[in-house]
């Protein structure tokens, strides 16, 4: 028996490993669904804010849900900048906030982006706070470096210090705060082509070229 | 204790070491397979490294990698600790090549990406220990007064 017993717990290892990796693979494999017809994207109303980056006719609308505090957000704003080159007029980009309660200073960012966007600068403070996201997401004076971006990029600073503090902000961080948590989001970035939902492992630079090449060729890419 | 009996000990504590990381490494091969790696929100914070252009070998994601040599490894240990003689020398080789890649990941998180996974660390902690105890395995055929 002796000889055996060897075999037989490297055998039980071998599935107890497949067995709880397979539960816990499940487990976490966020469920991700095609965004209703209802919610497709529509024109802007209300306290809904809708960045459109690109041409706003694209045939392909890339929407994503991220936070300006989180790294991985920041890595694919950069290669978002560099998709909407490549594409040309073919795609769009669309931004909708959904800060993590996690991440201290996000929702403030966000405050900060649609305050600019009031004043229509909303892609240039996008710009500023991921390319400066590692200075500001570890300062302690956050706000004052908001303002500083805003001055920076040519806003109107004591304007954007109200419409920080504004409702009409906040309305639209929650607007797209409660259009993520209708999707049953969990994480960001979260990236939609089309409304249907990209694959949380094709969320780098390769996957999310084959999905628009995908769609751009009348082919569904989930 | 015998030199046999300390050899077996040794061997069976390098095998339950393995199992450790082994159960290290196959939650980081989910975290990859799910793409939790590419986000925020999931836990941990270990996307900078694994989300890196590191974190993957030909698509493959090298938490894969490491759970296979854990389970090698922890196969080849089990082996030798039930006695099989042709088992000694595959976990010491397994062992310094997975030593030798755990040089080789700390040097990418401190020198390359400036950033570290506590889990991949957790890792590296239990390949040293791994190799400790190698190193203190008696050869063969001597006797031990302890």
């Amino acid at each position: 028996m002796k000889r055996y017993l060897p075999f037989v717990i490297v055998v039980v290892v071998a599935l107890a490993t497949f067995g709880s990796g397979a539960m816990l693979y499940r487990a976490k494999r966020p469920q991700l669904h095609a965004i209703p017809e209802d919610k497709a994207v529509s024109a802007n109303s209300g306290s809904e804010s809708m960045h459109i980056r690109g041409n706003p006719d694209a045939p392909v609308t890339l929407e994503e849900f991220g936070d300006f505090q989180c790294p991985p957000c920041g890595s694919f704003a950069a290669f978002a900048e560099q998709l909407l080159k490549e594409y040309d007029s073919r795609v769009r980009l669309i931004f909708r906030n959904f800060p993590l309660s996690a991440h201290e200073h996000a929702r403030e960012a966000s405050l900060a982006a649609e305050a600019a966007g009031m004043q229509g600068h909303f892609w240039e403070m996008y710009d500023v706070l991921y390319r400066e996201q590692a200075v500001w997401s570890k300062a302690p004076n956050t706000r004052e470096l908001f303002e500083s971006y805003a001055g920076t990029i040519g806003l109107n600073v004591d304007q954007f210090k109200k419409d920080m503090d504004g409702e009409q902000a906040k309305a639209r961080v929650d607007s797209d705060v409660a259009r993520a948590e209708s999707l049953e989001i969990k994480v960001t970035p979260t990236l939609y082509i089309n409304g249907q939902p990209v694959d949380p492992k094709d969320k780098n630079p390769e996957g999310v070229r084959a999905a628009i090449n995908a769609v751009l060729a009348g082919k569904p890419h989930a | 204790m015998t030199v046999s009996r300390f050899r077996t000990a040794l061997y069976a504590i390098v095998a339950i070491v393995a199992l450790a990381g082994l159960a290290d490494a196959t939650y980081l091969t989910v975290q990859a397979l799910t793409g939790e790696t590419l986000s925020c929100g999931g836990s941990p914070d270990c996307f900078r490294v694994l989300g890196s252009s590191y974190g993957k070998v030909g698509g493959i994601p090298v938490a894969m990698f490491g759970a296979l040599a854990y389970f090698t490894l922890f196969s080849f240990a089990t082996f030798a600790a039930f006695g099989y003689s042709w088992a000694p020398k595959f976990v010491a080789l397994l062992a310094a090549a997975m030593f030798l890649a755990t040089l080789w990941f700390l040097y990418v998180q401190a020198f390359l990406l400036h950033a570290y996974c506590r889990y991949c660390l957790f890792s590296a902690a239990l390949t040293f220990l791994i190799a400790g105890l190698l190193i203190a395995v008696p050869p063969s055929g001597r006797r031990s007064s302890t």
